[in-house]
């Protein structure tokens, strides 16, 4: 569709593992800093957890929100509020008539804190009465973006994204392709989760889903790595100002870069396993640079899915090959992950954020712990140092795939 | 011990500042808590309920719909506390 709109981001915000803001992020990943810490809760030894760590929240909510705020929301939809108000002060807080302007939040699991302590209040009292009344609203994964479009009065539309750890990639995807279809002039989108809680850590661990490296967190994320075990339980959100380029252009807005496409598929093939030759994931990123109507040698970066699961790391190397062929050669690959954890249903956003500033500042960032690269691996992986992108018109990949065989592929294009 | 008038009015008027973030100060007697003070019936539950504890009254739910203002409930939990 040549006719349809571009989409331009205006507008970044984010709480993660590594920063309570955006460019408090990116500065970390750009030093090389991991988010990976002991846990000090006291459930971690009362459940004698198997995995100790985690990429848990760098700047506490309640550092950021007011009492009320954080008692009326979630820790799901408290991240969503501080990235989404980060971002859209960032953009400038435009003026944009409100039913011109939509919310999209995914969200992996939603409010399970909430869900899990009410269910303990019940039990523990057997009195309905104790139940905190906003139980309901604040556990249904819709919660995040319900409290994001009433805080910015985004009338437009309020969308949530759920599948799995491709939540945050969908709903930008979904974003973009509201101001394309013209629903929205403005999308406030991303990705938000909340669930550092043992009753995931026990799911996960259950899996053989988490690495166990108790005694070096920092290290234990570490994609296409020999000694990769798992994927760094992390938390946080991540949201992104998408705006038509005609509305941002007309009001002066700065802009990053473009989103100018999407491509998504399904594999299903098995509720959690990646389809080991990477048919499905391969037909998502074949699919969005296509939309955008580039070819594979126009891709020059690619931020890659990549948990530092020893499975899965291999069948997105291979998604990538089968997508790309020989194409692949020109693309660098980084793993952000191995810094910031796995986010869950806020990874897509966060990543795309990264892949956004990585092309706007024309520089990949350099995977850590990449010690011994897996010889499985034949991928330009960025480690050791960061990668300077080439100058002129540059576009980059970011992948994003969830349990449930939900496969997401972005292109972020220069402006 | 039952507590005075106005050791009620201040603990309510704390755990309404808890619940909705309202100044203490704003919590008078004559003050309405839907028209002067808007907190909604879902706060107001939460209210209840944290009154029930600290002033160890029972406040059925048939009553609360009879709490007006700030006056009626502190009035209510004083004719009703130790009971």
């Amino acid at each position: 569709m040549s006719t349809s709109k571009r989409v331009v981001v205006t507008g970044l915000g984010a709480t993660t593992p590594v920063g309570g803001t955006a460019p408090e992020t990116w500065s970390a990943i750009l030093a090389g800093r991991s988010g990976a810490r002991p846990m000090t809760f006291d459930w971690v030894e009362e459940y004698s957890l198997p995995v100790t760590f985690a990429a848990t929240i760098h700047t506490e909510p309640g550092e950021v929100l007011s009492k009320v705020e954080i008692r009326r929301n979630d820790p799901n939809g408290q991240y969503a509020l501080i990235a989404a108000r980060e971002a859209w002060a960032d953009a400038g807080s435009p003026e944009v008539d409100p039913e011109r302007l939509a919310g999209v939040i995914g969200t992996g699991i939603g409010g399970v804190w909430t869900l899990l302590t009410q269910w303990d209040t019940l039990k523990e009292s057997r009195s309905t009465r104790r139940v905190f009344p906003l139980s309901v609203p604040m556990l249904m994964p819709n919660s995040a973006t319900a409290a994001v479009s009433l805080d910015l009065g985004a009338r437009a539309g309020a969308h949530t994204a759920v599948s799995a750890c491709a939540s945050g990639a969908e709903s930008i995807g979904l974003g973009m392709e509201m101001i394309k279809s013209g629903r929205a002039d403005i999308v406030v989108c991303g990705g938000t989760e909340a669930a550092v809680h043992p009753i995931c850590f026990a799911g996960f661990t259950q899996m053989q889903a988490l690495s166990t490296r108790n005694d070096e967190p920092e290290r234990a994320s570490r994609p296409y790595d020999t000694g990769r075990d798992g994927f760094v339980m992390g938390e946080g959100a991540a949201v992104l100002v998408l705006e038509s380029e005609e509305h941002a252009r007309a009001r002066g807005a700065k802009v990053y870069a473009e989103i100018a496409s999407v491509g998504m598929s399904a594999d299903a093939h098995h509720i959690a396993a990646p389809e080991p030759e990477g048919a499905g994931a391969s037909r998502a990123m074949v699919e969005a640079v296509q939309r955008a109507g580039l070819s594979a040698s126009d891709i020059v970066h690619i931020n890659a899915h990549a948990t530092s699961t020893p499975v899965g790391d291999i069948a997105e190397n291979n998604a990538i090959r089968r997508a790309f062929g020989d194409a692949t050669d020109g693309m660098c690959v980084s793993s952000t992950k191995s810094m910031t954890g796995h986010l869950l249903g806020a990874a897509g956003a966060l990543e795309t954020i990264l892949t956004v500033m990585a092309v706007k500042e024309r520089t990949a960032p350099a995977t850590i712990n990449v010690d011994d690269l897996d010889p499985e691996i034949n991928l330009d992986v960025v480690r050791k140092e960061h990668r300077t992108l080439p100058g002129g018109d540059i576009a980059a990949l970011n992948n994003s795939f969830g349990f449930g065989g939900h496969n997401v592929a972005l292109v972020i294009k220069s402006l | 011990m039952a507590m005075t008038e106005q050791e009620i009015l201040a603990g309510l008027a704390e755990i309404v500042n808890e619940e909705t973030g309202l100044d203490a100060e704003s919590v008078q007697l004559d003050k309405s808590f839907t028209d002067d003070l808007d907190i909604d019936s879902l706060s107001m539950m939460t209210i209840v309920v944290n009154a029930e504890d600290r002033f160890g009254v029972r406040i059925p739910d048939e009553e609360v719909k009879n709490l007006a203002t700030v006056g009626d409930a502190v009035s209510y939990i004083a004719a009703n506390q130790d009971a």
